[in-house]
């Protein structure tokens, strides 16, 4: 396997830029992928007529970043370049065509009068921009052929949030090469553990890269199971702060919350449903752990599963019409689905000692879990329609998978170095980095909606 | 163990003392009447113990304990019970367990004679897990850690009005160190007063 290490360059950069809290994350490819398909991200031109200011966000090497992390992408080293043309007219097809990538993207950012900034991005396949360049006789007629370029775009974007410009291109550019959708405009949120502050327990959100880190909620008790709402504006997590368990909505936008008011017993991992109505829960209120929907408007509690058991664990089903969940019913645990409609309850996974914490991927196609095996537990992937499992990771203190919402990648938290750290792996499983915390342990990752609608 | 033995003696001593210290309560709530049935109570103490005799290892233990409580109020002698239970207040589980086994009987008989005997006092139990496992599956194994240990005060004759239980699971380990010494440390229920 194709080992490769490599920091975010522009890391200390941005530390200073952008107030960030401590305990910011970075992320490291530990394996690469062969079939990493090679680009070229060429600085964007500065266009207007002062100096570039100082500190202002290198565009290209953020977007050069997003395509690596993904795994599906190897972008070529700025030394290597033979040119950085701004537009496409200067692109030297052959020289380009030289260096092997398959597509280049080339830049400009013009300051606006009212302070933000004027970004034209073009997308360009080298191959059949190097074949049009000769005019093809079409018609009798000498054509131009300009189906080289595959994306030819212009945005005026505000500056409060550069680096959510840069990933909103790197969407554009990843979807436009996959045909899958993007999900760099994304945060994740997770809790932080550092035991020498007076709150040990922290909840935070950064961007999926880590980058952009912000505390939400700091306690002296544990903090557990943040889950995102489907607007990506709203955080649904359990607390201890007042020594038992509580389910707290909070607001990103009013950075209030509401309280849940608890049942008696657990109150734990909340998930909020796909239409963002109602909560799925975990209550013991009936004596021992069940899975519950609770309706947030109607404030109505349902009663899913009753069994003496543990059920734990329940995440929706893309299309909201099913619960997977974590059951001792068979023994030991496994993964079992139920029907919202008929209430019937199957069982889905067969394989090792254990399997728990379940989610289904955003096309409904994959189970993504964590699975006992010889001792170890490990991120795991089943496919629903045929049952083949597959090992996504191979740690020993994995868990906590969360899907990103283009079902790309899974976030999870393992433990490196004696630390409890973030990491992700491909829903193939052949590109891996981790996400190293500066200091104290980091856990319970979850990954974001989409934070825009599909189309600008 | 001397310890065990004072806090053998202490729990004897302290029911004795809180009715002696009901009974006078009656005309006054002062501390000097507290005091003073706390006297009288270890005056009490002290001639059963003169009566039974037979028992030297008892007899002379107990001669301790008094001598310590002698000056204490009911409050503070439940303070140094509850000192010495806090001493032995964790009972420890195996992968994946939830039962407790026997070597933790004499701690459980301890917390339970005091909780029998001092009706107005609460326990919480609180149940943890070692990180093997997720967070989900662990919290609600912490529950049924907590769940047992309740069970086991129950039979022993403790109200469950007197009990309350809260599961940590996997978050709040006293070993952070992610290693078979650590796990081993985590799994595990506290009593806590």
């Amino acid at each position: 396997m194709h080992i490769t290490k490599r920091f975010l360059s522009f890391f200390i950069l941005c530390f200073m830029q952008i107030q960030i809290a401590h305990a910011a994350l970075e992320i490291v490819i530990t394996e690469g992928t062969n079939s990493a398909r090679p680009v070229a991200v060429v600085p964007f031109k500065w266009l207007g007529t002062q100096p570039k200011p100082k500190g202002m966000t290198d565009f290209a090497s953020i977007i050069a970043d997003d395509l690596r992390n993904s795994g599906r992408f190897s972008p070529l080293e700025r030394s290597l370049m033979p040119q950085t043309p701004a537009t496409e007219n200067a692109v030297d097809y052959a020289a380009w065509k030289e260096t092997g990538v398959e597509a280049i993207v080339i830049g400009t950012v013009k300051p606006l009068a009212d302070g933000r900034l004027q970004i034209h991005f073009q997308l360009v396949n080298v191959l059949s921009g190097f074949k049009n360049q000769t005019p093809q006789k079409i018609d009798e007629q000498l054509v131009k052929n300009n189906d080289h370029i595959k994306l030819n775009l212009k945005g005026n974007f505000s500056t409060r949030r550069p680096r959510h410009i840069s990933h909103r291109l790197s969407d554009y550019i990843f979807e436009e090469l996959t045909g899958t959708r993007g999900a760099f405009l994304t945060r994740i949120a997770y809790v932080a553990i550092n035991y020498d502050d007076k709150y040990p327990f922290k909840l935070l959100i950064s961007d999926y890269d880590g980058m952009n880190q912000h505390v939400l909620f700091r306690s002296t008790e544990p903090v557990m199971s943040p889950s995102w709402d489907p607007t990506g504006k709203k955080l649904a997590y359990m607390s201890m702060e007042d020594k038992k368990h509580e389910i707290w909505i909070y607001d990103l936008v009013t950075q209030k919350r509401e309280l849940i008011e608890p049942y008696k017993g657990s109150n734990i991992l909340p998930v909020f449903s796909p239409d963002g109505t109602k909560l799925s829960m975990i209550l013991s209120k009936s004596g021992q752990a069940d899975v519950y929907v609770y309706d947030l408007k109607t404030k109505k509690l349902d009663r899913l599963t009753k069994n003496r058991g543990i059920d734990t664990e329940a995440t929706w089903a893309p299309d909201g019409k099913s619960i997977v969940f974590t059951s001792e019913r068979g023994g030991r645990p496994q993964i079992y689905q139920i029907n919202l409609e008929s209430k019937k309850i199957k069982r889905l996974t067969f394989e090792g000692n254990a399997n728990l914490n379940p989610s289904i991927s955003p096309d409904g196609q994959n189970l993504v879990m964590v699975s006992l095996q010889k001792g170890k537990y490990s991120v795991t992937k089943q496919d629903l329609s045929d049952g083949y499992v597959q090992k996504l990771t191979n740690g020993r203190l994995d868990k906590s998978p969360s899907i990103a919402p283009n079902g790309s990648m899974v976030i999870y938290s393992t433990v490196v170095k004696g630390k409890q750290v973030l990491s992700l792996v491909s829903m193939d499983g052949r590109f891996k980095a981790v996400l190293p915390a500066s200091d104290g342990e980091v856990k319970a990752p979850a990954w974001s909606p989409f934070l825009t609608s599909k189309k600008n | 163990m001397q310890l065990n033995k004072i806090l053998k003696s202490l729990v004897i001593a302290l029911p004795m003392l809180t009715l002696a210290a009901c009974s006078s309560t009656t005309d006054t709530t002062t501390n000097d009447a507290v005091e003073s049935a706390t006297q009288q109570a270890t005056n009490d103490a002290a001639n059963a113990d003169a009566e039974s005799g037979s028992n030297v290892v008892v007899g002379s233990d107990t001669d301790v304990s008094i001598d310590a409580v002698e000056n204490l109020t009911t409050e503070e002698v439940k303070k140094q019970v509850i000192d010495e239970l806090r001493k032995r207040h964790v009972v420890y589980f195996g992968f994946d367990q939830q039962a407790v086994t026997a070597e933790y009987g004499e701690l459980l008989q301890d917390h339970a004679n005091f909780l029998i005997d001092n009706p107005a006092v609460k326990v919480l139990i609180e149940g943890h897990a070692d990180e093997r496992g997720t967070p989900g599956y662990n919290i609600a194994l912490g529950d049924r850690r907590a769940d047992a240990v309740v069970k086991y005060l129950n039979n022993l004759g403790v109200s469950s009005s007197q009990i309350s239980t809260v599961s940590y699971g996997e978050e709040k380990p006293v070993n952070t160190s992610h290693t078979a010494a650590a796990f081993s440390q985590n799994r595990r229920a506290v009593l806590v007063y």
